[in-house]
C-alpha cells in the first residue's frame, strides 16, 4: 500500500484533530508576529530569503496521519490501520527550502497533505507561523491555506480541464479577495504569468493545449497568485521530461530567491532534492530517520537507510559508477500497515545488531549541528565499529 | 528568462487556433463518426416531426370521420383510401395523422420522464458525492433497493398506484432511471472528489461550494448527459410498454405510440399495420438516441482522445 | 559478424485522417554477442518503436517499417509471425516497464516460466517446474520454491520485475532487450535490478538492449551508449567518451542540465530551453536546432548526416569543441 493509495480512502471528514490547542491564537490573517518584521508579507522579503536559522515558520510537532482500514459492506469496522506519517517532528525556516525525500510508500506525500491540512492528521499538531493550524476550523482554515500552497506532481491532472487559464489563476484570488479590480486583476494576471514565464495569450487557452512544462508553469503561477509564504512541491519535476526539469528547477529557485518564499520540496530522486534543498529529511515507513544539511547528508550519511539510498542513485559520469561502492538493499518496503517493531528499518538493514533494533525505536536524536538520526548504533557505524552483514530478504506482500 | 518568454510567446501564438475547450473538442470528435451522424439525423427528423406534425397532418387526428366510421365494422377496420394515407384506426379516426402526431406525444413522454429521473437523481447522487459520509451511505443503500426491483416491475407498481394518466407513465418511467443516474452522478464525484485539481482547489482555500459547483459538478455531468440519451430510447418503450400492458394513459383517444401500440393489441388480427407501424417507430427513434448516445460516449472517453 | 545489426531502421505511422507521423529514421547500430548497448532518448524520441521494430511487436497494421534487422544472419523484417514467435521465444527476450501488465494476473508465475520452458525447450512439465524455480533464485526472488506458485499480485513491483526477467531468461536468449525495466521502482529496488542484470550479462555472455531516459542508468551499466533524439540516432559513443567528452549539443546540453548526487547544493542547472514540441523536421534541417544554443543557418536548412568525428558517431553541424562548455543562450 503507497501512500498515493492511501490518500483515496475517506479524508474528508471534518472531525478535528484530537488535540485540544489554544483556539484563540487563530488569527492567521495578522502577519505582523513579533519576530518576523522584515519577512512579514509574502512578497516583501527582498533577495536574502534566509533569515536567521531561529525564524522558524513551520514547526510540526509529533504529526501522525493513520487511516483506518475498513471492511464490511453495510455495517462498516475498522479492522486495522495504515500507519502512513507516524509521529513527525520538524521544523522549517523561513526562506529556505526543505527537502523531504523517501521512496514510494514512506509517507512522503501524505505528510506534505497533512501539513496543509489536506488530510486530517490523527495526531501530532503543525504550528505556522505561531497559529496552530491543526485546531483550525471551516472558514478560519479555509482563509488561512492563502499563505501555504501546493504544487502537485501531474501537471495536468492537477488542473481542472474545464477552466481557462485565466480562470484557474483567478479562482484563488477570488476565494480570498485578492481581486480587487477589473483592471488591476488583469495586470496581477499578467504579472504572474510573465514570472513562471508565459506570455499573456496563454490566459485564455486550455491546460490540455500546453506542454507538460507549461502546463508545470501554470501550477506555479496558481500557487503564487494567492502571495503564500510557504509552497509545498510534491514531485514538482518527476512528471517531467529530462531536459525540462532543469528549466522548473530554476524557475523555482529563482522565484524563492525574488520573493522570499519558504519550500517544502518533497521528492524520491535524491539528486533533485539534494540540488534544491538547503536541509533534507529523509523518511522511511511513516517517520524521519534522518535529518542534515544537504551537503552534510551527502558527504556524511549516518542512517544506515540513508547509506543504501544514496549508494543507489544512478550517477551520469562512468568514473563514478565504476567505482561506487553499492549497499544493495536486500526485499522490499515492509506494509505500512504493520510495520516492523523497533527500528523500523531493522528488517532490511545491514547493520542491524542482536540487541536494541527489533525491540526498542529509536529517536531522531542530534548527533551534530543540526543532524539528526534515528539508529541506536548510528556513532558506532560512522566509527567503523561495527560493519555490514549479509540480510536475508524477509517476504513481504503488498496487499496485507 | 526573456529570451524563454519570447520564445514560449511564439510557440504559444503559433498554436493554430487556440482556446478551444475539451467540451468542444469531444463534440467535433463526436461527429467525425458516421454513426453518430446518423443517430443526429434520425433523432433530428424525429424532433423536428414533433414539432411541426400538428401543422402538416393531412386531417384533425381527434375526431372521427364519417367516411372511415361507415365501413368500420368489428372484424373489419378500412385500409387506405383516398384522403386516408393509413386508412382508418379502430375508432374510425385517420391513422396516418395519428402516426404523425404521436411523435409529439412520443417525445413529450420521452423527455418529461428522462429529464425527471435525471433531476431527481442528479440530486440524489449530488448529495451523496458532495457530503459523503452517512448521507452517502443512506443515499446509496436507497438507490441499491431501488435497483434491486426489477425496472419494468418498479415502473409498473408504481402506475398501478397512480391514477391513470400521461403523468402516471411520466413518473413510473422516470423512477427506472433515478438509481442509475444517482449512481452515476456520485460515481464520478467520488472520483472527482479525490482528483488532484479538487485537492489544488481545496489547497488554494477556495470555498466548498464552490469546488462543488463549480469542478466537481461540471467534471462529473459528461456521462450523465451520455447516459440520458441512452435513457431517452429506454424511457420511450418503457412507456410504451406500460401503455401496453394497459397500466399507462386511460385517454385513449392520445395519439401516442406506445398508446396507440398497446391499443392495437387486440387487432392484430384484423389490422396488424395499426401495431407495427408506431411499432417501428418506436424503434427507429430509440435506435436514433441510442447510436447518438454510444457515440458521444466514446468520444468522451479519455482513453479514445486524439 | 554482429549478433544483431539494425540498418537504417526506420518506423512510420500512418492513421487514417492524420498526417504520417515518423517514429522512427535512419536508425542503425549492432551488437556483439556479449555487449551491453544503450539507447536514451526522452519521450519521443523513438528508443522504445526501435525495440518493438526489432522485436516484431509493432502492429501490422498502421506502421510502416523499412530497412533491415539481422540477428545471426537472418533477417527478422521478413519473418512470418510463427517464425519471429518462435525467435521471441528462444533467442530474443524482452523485459518491460511496467511489470504487472507484462504478467498474466490468472495465471502463478510458475506456469508463466514452465510454459515457455515447455514450448521453447522441449521440457516436461516436472523438468520445467524444477527450472523455474532455479531461473526464480537465481533472479534473486526469496523462496522460489513457494513462490513459485502464487500469482503476480502477490508480488511487489521489484519481485514482478524479477520474475520477468527469469521469465525472458528462460531460454537463455542471446539477446535480451530491457525498456525503461526500472523505471517504475524505486532506486533502492532500481540498484538491486540493475546489479542483477548486470551480473547475468557478464555471467551467461547475453547481449543486453537497454532503453532508458536515465543516463545514469546507462553510465554504469552500457558499452555504447546511442543518444536519440526526435527518432534519429543523434551520437554514439563507448561510454566514457559520451559522458565524458559529449560532442553534440543535445547530449551536452541534457548532461548540463541534470541535478547531480555529486554537485555541491548552490551550483546552477543549465538547462536545455523549449521542449520537444518545438522540433522542427528533419527534413527541413536539424530536429534540435531550435532549442539549440550552437545553431546556425545551415542547421535550419539543412540535415545534418551521421558522421565518424573521432572514435564516435555524430550527426551535428555545430558540435561542441572538445573542452568546451555550452553557456551562450541558455536561460
Amino acid at each position: 500500500m503507497t501512500d498515493e493509495t492511501a490518500t483515496t480512502t475517506d479524508v474528508t471528514g471534518t472531525g478535528s484533530a484530537a488535540t485540544d490547542m489554544d483556539v484563540a491564537g487563530a488569527d492567521v490573517t495578522g502577519t505582523d508576529v513579533a519576530g518576523a518584521a522584515g519577512t512579514g508579507g509574502g512578497r516583501s522579503a527582498d533577495g536574502d530569503g534566509a533569515a536567521g536559522a531561529d525564524d522558524v515558520l513551520v514547526t510540526v510537532e509529533g504529526l501522525e496521519v493513520h487511516f483506518p482500514i475498513k471492511r464490511g459492506i453495510v455495517l462498516e469496522r475498522t479492522v486495522g490501520y495504515v500507519y502512513a506519517v507516524d509521529g513527525i517532528d520538524l521544523t522549517i525556516r523561513r526562506g529556505e527550502t526543505y527537502g523531504l525525500v523517501g521512496e514510494s510508500g514512506c509517507g512522503k506525500t501524505t505528510m506534505g497533505r497533512g501539513l496543509l491540512r489536506l488530510v486530517e492528521p490523527t495526531g501530532g499538531r503543525v504550528v505556522f507561523d505561531d497559529t496552530d493550524v491543526s485546531t483550525l476550523k471551516g472558514e478560519t482554515l479555509r482563509k488561512s491555506r492563502r499563505r501555504m500552497q501546493m504544487i502537485f506532481q501531474d501537471p495536468l491532472s492537477s488542473l481542472d480541464p474545464r477552466q481557462s487559464v485565466e480562470s484557474i489563476l483567478v479562482e484563488g484570488m477570488r476565494a480570498h479577495g485578492l481581486d480587487s479590480g477589473k483592471e488591476s486583476t488583469r495586470a496581477r494576471l499578467v504579472e504572474l504569468l510573465d514570472s513562471v514565464g508565459l506570455p499573456e495569450s496563454a490566459l485564455h487557452k486550455y491546460p490540455h493545449e500546453f506542454s507538460g512544462g507549461q502546463r508545470q508553469r501554470i501550477g506555479i503561477a496558481r500557487a503564487l497568485a494567492v502571495e503564500p509564504d510557504l509552497i509545498v512541491a510534491d514531485e514538482p519535476v518527476s512528471a517531467l521530461d529530462v531536459s525540462v526539469q532543469a528549466q522548473v528547477l530554476n524557475l523555482l529557485e529563482e522565484l524563492q530567491q525574488r520573493l522570499g518564499l519558504t519550500y517544502l520540496v518533497i521528492a524520491h530522486d535524491l539528486a533533485v532534492v539534494r540540488h534544491i534543498s538547503d536541509r533534507i529529511g529523509v523518511m522511511y515507513l511513516g517517520s524521519l530517520v534522518e535529518e542534515a544539511s544537504s551537503d552534510e547528508m551527502y558527504a556524511e550519511p549516518m542512517h544506515p537507510y540513508t547509506k543504501a539510498l544514496l549508494s543507489a542513485v544512478p550517477v551520469p559520469d562512468p568514473t563514478v559508477e565504476d567505482e561506487r561502492e553499492q549497499i544493495l538493499l536486500t526485499g522490499d518496503l515492509p506494509s505500512p500497515a504493520n510495520p516492523p517493531t523497533g527500528c523500523r528499518f531493522h528488517t532490511r538493514c545491514p547493520w542491524k545488531q542482536d540487541t536494541l533494533c527489533d525491540t526498542d525505536r529509536p529517536e531522531l536524536r542530534e548527533v551534530g549541528d543540526g543532524h539528526r538520526v534515528a539508529c541506536h548504533y548510528a556513532e558506532d557505524i560512522a566509527a567503523g565499529r561495527i560493519t555490514r552483514h549479509e540480510v536475508e530478504p524477509e517476504l513481504v506482500h503488498p496487499d496485507t | 528568462m526573456s529570451i524563454l518568454s519570447t520564445r514560449k510567446a511564439e510557440k504559444i501564438d503559433s498554436l493554430a487556433e487556440g482556446g478551444t475547450s475539451l467540451a468542444m473538442d469531444a463534440l467535433r470528435r463526436t461527429f467525425r463518426s458516421p454513426v453518430a451522424i446518423l443517430g443526429l439525423v434520425i433523432v433530428g427528423l424525429f424532433v423536428i416531426l414533433a414539432i411541426i406534425s400538428p401543422f402538416i397532418a393531412p386531417k384533425d387526428p381527434y375526431r372521427p370521420y364519417p367516411e372511415l366510421k361507415a365501413e368500420l365494422t368489428p372484424s373489419n377496420i378500412p385500409g387506405p383510401m383516398p384522403g386516408f394515407l393509413l386508412g382508418s384506426d379502430q375508432n374510425g379516426y385517420d391513422f396516418f395523422s395519428r402516426l404523425l402526431v404521436g411523435a409529439q406525444q412520443t417525445l413529450f413522454v420521452g423527455v418529461f420522464a428522462t429529464l425527471i429521473g435525471v433531476a431527481v437523481g442528479m440530486i440524489i447522487g449530488g448529495l451523496a458525492g458532495a457530503f459523503g459520509g452517512w448521507v452517502d451511505s443512506v443515499l446509496m443503500r436507497l438507490t441499491d433497493i431501488m435497483l434491486s426491483i426489477p425496472s419494468l416491475l418498479l415502473a409498473i407498481s408504481i402506475a398501478a398506484l397512480l391514477p391513470g394518466s400521461q403523468w402516471t407513465v411520466i413518473i413510473a418511467v422516470a423512477m427506472i432511471g433515478v438509481p442509475v443516474f444517482a449512481r452515476l452522478l456520485r460515481g464520478a464525484m467520488i472520483a472527482q472528489r479525490s482528483s488532484d485539481h479538487v485537492l489544488a482547489a481545496t489547497a488554494l482555500g477556495v470555498k466548498r461550494k464552490t469546488i462543488v459547483f463549480r469542478h466537481m459538478l461540471p467534471n462529473s455531468i459528461g456521462p450523465v448527459i451520455v447516459q440520458a440519451t441512452l435513457t431517452l430510447a429506454t424511457a420511450i418503450i418503457d412507456a410504451a410498454a406500460l401503455s401496453f400492458l394497459g397500466l399507462g394513459d386511460s385517454d385513449w383517444r392520445r395519439a401516442e405510440w406506445g398508446l396507440m401500440l398497446g391499443n392495437a393489441q387486440e387487432l392484430l388480427s384484423v389490422k396488424p399495420s395499426l401495431a407495427f407501424f408506431p411499432a417501428i417507430a418506436i424503434i427507429i427513434v430509440a435506435l436514433g438516441f441510442t447510436l447518438l448516445g454510444e457515440s458521444m460516449r466514446e468520444s468522451l472517453d479519455p482513453k479514445n482522445r486524439r | 559478424m554482429a549478433l544483431l545489426d539494425v540498418r537504417d531502421l526506420s518506423v512510420v505511422f500512418k492513421r487514417k485522417g492524420t498526417r504520417p507521423f515518423t517514429a522512427v529514421d535512419g536508425v542503425s547500430f549492432s551488437v556483439e554477442p556479449g555487449q551491453t548497448v544503450g539507447l536514451v532518448g526522452e519521450s519521443g524520441s523513438g528508443k522504445s518503436v526501435t525495440s518493438l521494430a526489432i522485436m516484431g511487436l509493432l502492429p501490422k497494421r498502421g506502421a510502416e517499417i523499412g530497412g533491415s534487422v539481422t540477428f545471426s544472419d537472418t533477417e527478422l523484417l521478413t519473418l512470418s509471425d510463427k517464425q519471429l514467435r518462435d525467435r521471441r521465444g528462444r533467442d530474443l527476450g524482452m523485459v518491460f516497464q511496467d511489470p504487472l501488465s507484462s504478467l498474466n494476473p490468472v495465471i502463478t508465475i510458475g506456469l508463466q516460466i514452465t510454459e515457455v520452458l515447455e514450448r521453447h525447450r522441449g521440457m516436461t512439465r516436472k523438468e520445467a517446474r524444477v527450472e523455474a524455480a532455479e531461473l526464480l533464485d537465481r533472479v534473486g526472488l526469496p523462496d522460489p520454491q513457494r513462490r513459485i506458485d502464487e500469482y503476480p499480485h502477490q508480488l511487489s513491483g521489484g519481485m514482478r520485475q524479477r520474475v520477468l526477467i527469469a521469465i525472458a531468461l528462460a531460454c537463455r536468449p542471446k539477446l535480451l532487450i530491457a525498456d525503461e525495466p526500472t523505471t517504475a521502482l524505486d532506486v533502492t529496488i532500481q540498484a538491486q535490478i540493475l546489479s542483477l542484470l548486470s551480473e547475468l550479462v557478464s555471467e551467461t555472455d547475453t547481449a543486453l538492449i537497454m532503453i532508458t531516459h536515465d543516463l545514469g542508468v546507462v553510465a554504469g551499466l552500457c558499452d555504447d551508449v546511442n543518444v536519440m533524439y526526435g527518432g534519429r540516432i543523434v551520437e554514439r559513443a563507448q561510454r566514457h567518451d559520451l559522458f565524458e567528452r559529449s560532442r553534440h549539443p543535445y547530449t551536452h546540453g541534457l548532461l548540463q542540465s541534470i541535478p547531480r548526487l555529486n554537485a555541491p547544493r548552490g551550483e546552477p542547472l543549465t538547462p536545455i530551453r523549449g521542449s520537444v514540441s518545438d522540433n522542427i523536421e528533419w527534413e527541413q534541417g536539424c530536429a534540435f536546432a531550435p532549442r539549440c544554443p550552437n545553431a546556425t543557418d545551415v542547421c535550419w536548412s539543412e540535415p545534418p548526416e551521421l558522421k565518424a568525428d573521432d572514435g564516435r558517431m555524430l550527426r551535428c553541424h555545430n558540435p561542441v569543441a572538445i573542452g568546451d562548455a555550452v553557456t551562450e543562450g541558455a536561460l
